[in-house]
């Protein structure tokens, strides 16, 4: 029942961020099985040298390869009772909590668990935490994206706590002989007061295991959290810091062949020929031949992306040796025409044509502005927009430009697979299992149960590793050498073949009249190949005439998501379009912002507002107090600010800018974020300093330009990072309190920092940017 | 055959010699805390200890770690409580963590050097080594925290 109801959210989310929404069905009335596992200790070891399904195989199997820690297998328990997919307890007292959802960095192994621990009512340091298998019947959705991990779980992880303490007092109520009302528990004990008679999870696991799963639990009020809402560390902190095997790349398994990929060397092209005679007699070199991603009409789900469908492939001993061989591999590659694809998905089946251009970043632009001129895709109209521009006795009209850009994770694309006649284990860094195994099954012919993906923690993911086409990859190269193998993309290879953020442009105007009221509201927007524009957020609602429109350019440049989609671009343009027409109406632009807020609440304009008039002007007041609006702490700064709405939060944020040695340097920030609860405040905190430090880079210095089709940048001398001078001294990071349910948190503090920068940098140079990264990506790259 | 001596130990690697320390380190020796960032010296997260200097392992030929002793992040510290390990945990500076490794190797060489080091300083020593969460302010934070925890340990002994 649970599940069901989330599975729509998280569809209708997906649509309104662009993303195509995938559909994973949940058999609800088994969401919250209890089971009781057979495995004794000698079992446990024994079976731990096998590989296979199975939650405790796939713990073993990790244990086995170094992914656990020694002492952890040392001290395996004699029996693990599982009690709701969740959480498993031994009879010797240990709680393990399994976390659902894939990690990059946004701490859901440590936030998603909290929220169990919290209804189950255990001491937090004394849980286990681990990362849980695939499993989507018993562990939900499972997948990392669109801010969603915490909102989409929220009520069930919750309620998986409250059922196995429910189950657990049950378990001992049945022991003692006491009616189970007269039971309490704390930190992990029971206690039957009138007897004082108390005892631990433990002692009543294997029996709470067979109880059945209570149909409707009372959950805590949210006043009395004492795990949520208290900061908790990251529980993979130590092994971060030791250099444990956490991630993808550091997945090894006995007799693994290291794999690397060949594309072509420009979006348009295709493989003509090849010679590997040389490079196949370099050492450690196993084979080198091509594959073939998806066979004519093959319908692509929405993650199904992929940037060319030929691939050519080395396959050697160790990383480096095959690094060495593929300099002398000799490709020849020609144009690959139009093309077609066949997708699929809600839609339906439907034919695409990706036209065979080698695109240039100057004809893109030169594109972008005649489309711009032609007519356009209505989205939302209210009023009459035509007759009050008509009738304006000023229209201010702005156009804002920015780049594609690449999602740059840490850790290079790559995945491990071994498939078989019989069946496939993958792992590695992925946002979504379930989106990767039925294109996995049709393409490898396996059903989905003989398909094993683990989970490791990711080295950054940005929404580049939602995308399934690396994990095909290494299952296709696996199959052909029948052994098992790691795919690895080098840095070139992962910049050169992305899944990009899409260039986008908007052009804003704004008609006033004579008193400079501000009469009617005009968007544009459009994009290579979509467009960003969300046409139900402020301000529309908040203005009588009101005009969206978008128009597109389809293109063979592969995109997909990144950071809060087209939210990134959305929020650059718009909020320094309102602060420009702000200036031009002769307001501050808060004043501004809180005078159309009003509006939209007391008499909103239009239908499908998405967004609460009060929380978003709430952010604006508290950044405007916590930031002293009016009276910077140094003469020096020049100061901006922005505000957004995205994933059902709201976040604002004030700059502060200095101009140090002929560049812009934000020194100093001020956040204000309402996200409802905060479930593990200091983490919330780092995630909102790391989004407004990428939100500075990217807005400064990030972009990614194409000539004759390829891509210019090829690694991090080229494609500018920010860098440690580069960052802020402080962020000070302010979140809302209240007890609404939580919302995303992962992108909603990113776009508004784009907005934040353009208008500092305004009021540090006169001069207004329209086109991003705001200053050249090739200046002050530090050299090492 | 190339013989190397890393965190203490003596390894015997069949490798080319040219082959760059970071690959031996991962696909020979089984060392993965030291990570592939992106293989042209711009990122830092390959960083280990060469004799006491930071280097880059993924441009650092292996046949010019023998003789002498590399330090990966496996052995920084004997029972991984080097003052950066505790503040980098104290400060919960991890997002993605991937990075981590090699800002802290990075951290070392300038703790060593210097023993308070200024925002400016860590500046210099720190624009090496990427971090694409964005977790700088925690890291600089952090570094100043290892100083101080650097200063009492060492008032201790």
């Amino acid at each position: 029942m649970v599940f069901f109801g989330l599975c729509n959210i998280a569809a209708f989310l997906f649509v309104e961020e662009g993303i195509k929404p995938v559909y994973i069905p949940i058999k609800p009335d088994i969401c919250m099985e209890a089971t009781k596992t057979n495995f004794n200790r000698r079992a446990f070891l024994k079976a731990s040298a096998l590989a296979g399904g199975g939650l405790i195989l796939h713990f073993s199997a990790l244990a086995k390869l170094g992914f656990d820690d020694k002492s952890q297998l040392a001290d395996a328990p004699a029996q693990w009772n599982e009690i709701t997919g969740y959480i498993k307890i031994t009879d010797d007292n240990v709680v393990k909590i399994l976390c659902p959802n894939p990690e990059f960095g946004q701490n859901v192994m440590t936030s998603l668990p909290m929220m169990v621990a919290e209804e189950l009512d255990v001491d937090w340091k004394k849980v286990v935490v681990e990362m849980g298998p695939h499993d989507n019947v018993k562990l939900g959705p499972q997948f990392t994206g669109g801010s969603m991990s915490v909102r989409m779980y929220w009520k069930p992880l919750r309620e998986a706590g409250a059922a196995a303490r429910n189950m657990l007092l049950q378990a001992a109520a049945q022991t003692w002989a006491v009616p189970v009302e007269e039971l309490s528990t704390k930190a992990g004990v029971i206690y039957h007061e009138k007897t004082g008679r108390k005892g631990v999870y433990g002692d009543f696991a294997s029996k709470a295991a067979a109880i059945p799963v209570p149909k409707g639990v009372k959950l805590k009020d949210v006043k009395n959290f004492n795990v949520v809402r208290h900061s908790q560390k990251n529980v993979e902190g130590a092994k971060i810091v030791s250099g444990k095997p956490l991630f993808g790349l550091d997945y090894k398994q006995e007799g693994m062949l290291i794999a690397m990929i060949h594309h072509p060397p420009a979006f348009g092209l295709k493989l003509k020929s090849f010679d590997a005679s040389a490079a196949l007699k370099m050492p450690g070199i196993k084979d080198i031949f091509s594959i073939k991603m998806f066979e004519d009409g093959f319908e692509q789900a929405g993650f199904d992306t992929r940037s060319f469908n030929t691939l050519l492939v080395v396959v050697g001993k160790t990383t480096w040796e095959v690094m060495n061989a593929r300099k002398k591999l000799v490709a020849e590659w020609m144009p690959a025409g139009d093309t077609k694809d066949t997708m699929g998905g809600r839609v339906g089946k439907r034919e695409v044509t990706v036209p065979g251009e080698l695109e240039t970043t100057a004809t893109q632009l030169e594109k972008m502005k005649q489309h711009a001129a032609m007519p356009a895709n209505q989205m939302r109209k209210d009023g009459d927009p035509e007759t009050a521009f008509k009738n304006a006795a000023q229209i201010v009209e702005r156009t804002y430009v920015a780049p594609f850009l690449a999602h740059n994770c840490m850790e290079p694309m790559n995945f491990f697979a071994h498939v078989t006649d019989e069946k496939a284990l993958l792992a590695g860094p992925l946002q979504g299992p379930g989106w990767s195994e039925p294109t996995l099954s049709k393409i490898l012919g396996l059903p989905a149960d003989k398909i094993e993906i683990q989970m490791t923690r990711m080295g950054g993911g940005f929404g580049r590793r939602a995308y399934s086409h690396y994990q095909v990859e290494a299952a296709l190269i696996s199959k052909k050498m029948k052994a098992p193998i790691k795919l690895i993309y080098s840095r070139e290879d992962d910049t050169t073949y992305g899944i990009y953020r899409p260039m986008y442009t908007a052009t804003y105007r704004a008609a006033l009249d004579a008193n400079k009221n501000l009469i009617a509201f005009h968007v544009k927007g459009g994009g290579i190949p979509e467009n960003a524009i969300h046409a139900n957020r402020f301000p529309a609602g908040a203005i009588d005439n009101y005009l969206a429109e978008g128009w597109e350019i389809p293109s063979n440049i592969t995109i997909g998501a990144f950071r809060a989609p087209r939210s990134n671009f959305n929020a650059a343009a718009e909020q320094s379009f309102l602060d420009e027409l702000a200036e031009a109406m002769g307001k501050d632009p808060i004043d501004f912002r809180l005078e159309l807020l009003a509006r939209a609440k007391e008499k909103p304009v239009g239908k499908n507002n998405e967004y609460d008039a009060d929380r978003y002007a709430g952010i604006l007041k508290l950044v405007k107090e916590k930031s002293g609006w009016g009276k910077p702490e140094h003469s020096q700064y020049h100061r901006g600010v922005a505000a957004y709405f995205c994933h059902n939060s709201y976040a604002a944020h004030v700059v502060d800018m200095v101009i140090k040695d002929g560049q812009p340097y934000v020194e100093r920030v001020f956040s204000a974020i309402d996200c409802g609860i905060v479930v593990n405040p200091d983490a919330a905190t780092n995630m909102v300093q790391g989004a407004v430090v990428d939100g500075i880079g990217n807005s400064l210095y990030g972009g990614l330009t194409h000539k004759n089709g390829e891509v210019e940048q090829k690694n991090f001398h080229s494609y500018r990072i920010i860098r440690m001078h580069e960052a802020p001294k402080k962020v000070e990071v302010y979140f809302v309190q209240n007890d609404i349910d939580p919302s995303g948190l992962g992108e909603p503090p990113f776009p508004p920092v784009f907005g934040a920068v353009a208008n500092a940098l305004y009021k540090s140079t006169g001069k207004r940017y329209y086109q991003q990264p705001f200053t050249s990506p090739q200046s002050e790259v530090p050299t090492v | 055959m190339l013989s190397l001596n890393i965190n203490k130990k003596t390894y015997k690697v069949d490798a080319d010699p040219d082959t760059p320390l970071l690959w031996v380190l991962r696909d020979h020796v089984g060392l993965v805390g030291t990570k592939f960032g992106c293989g042209v010296a711009q990122c830092g997260a390959c960083v280990v200890h060469l004799n006491g200097e930071a280097v880059r392992s993924c441009v650092t030929k292996a046949s010019r770690a023998e003789g002498k002793q590399v330090v990966t992040i496996e052995g920084l510290a004997e029972n991984d409580d080097h003052p950066l390990q505790k503040a980098w945990l104290e400060l919960d500076v991890s997002q993605c963590g991937y990075c981590q490794a090699g800002q802290i190797m990075s951290a070392a060489v300038l703790l060593k050097e210097n023993k308070k080091p200024t925002d400016e300083d860590i500046n210099d020593a720190m624009a090496g080594n990427i971090c694409r969460c964005g977790t700088y302010l925690r890291i600089r934070d952090a570094i100043h925290l290892a100083a101080d925890i650097q200063a009492k340990e060492g008032a201790g002994k």
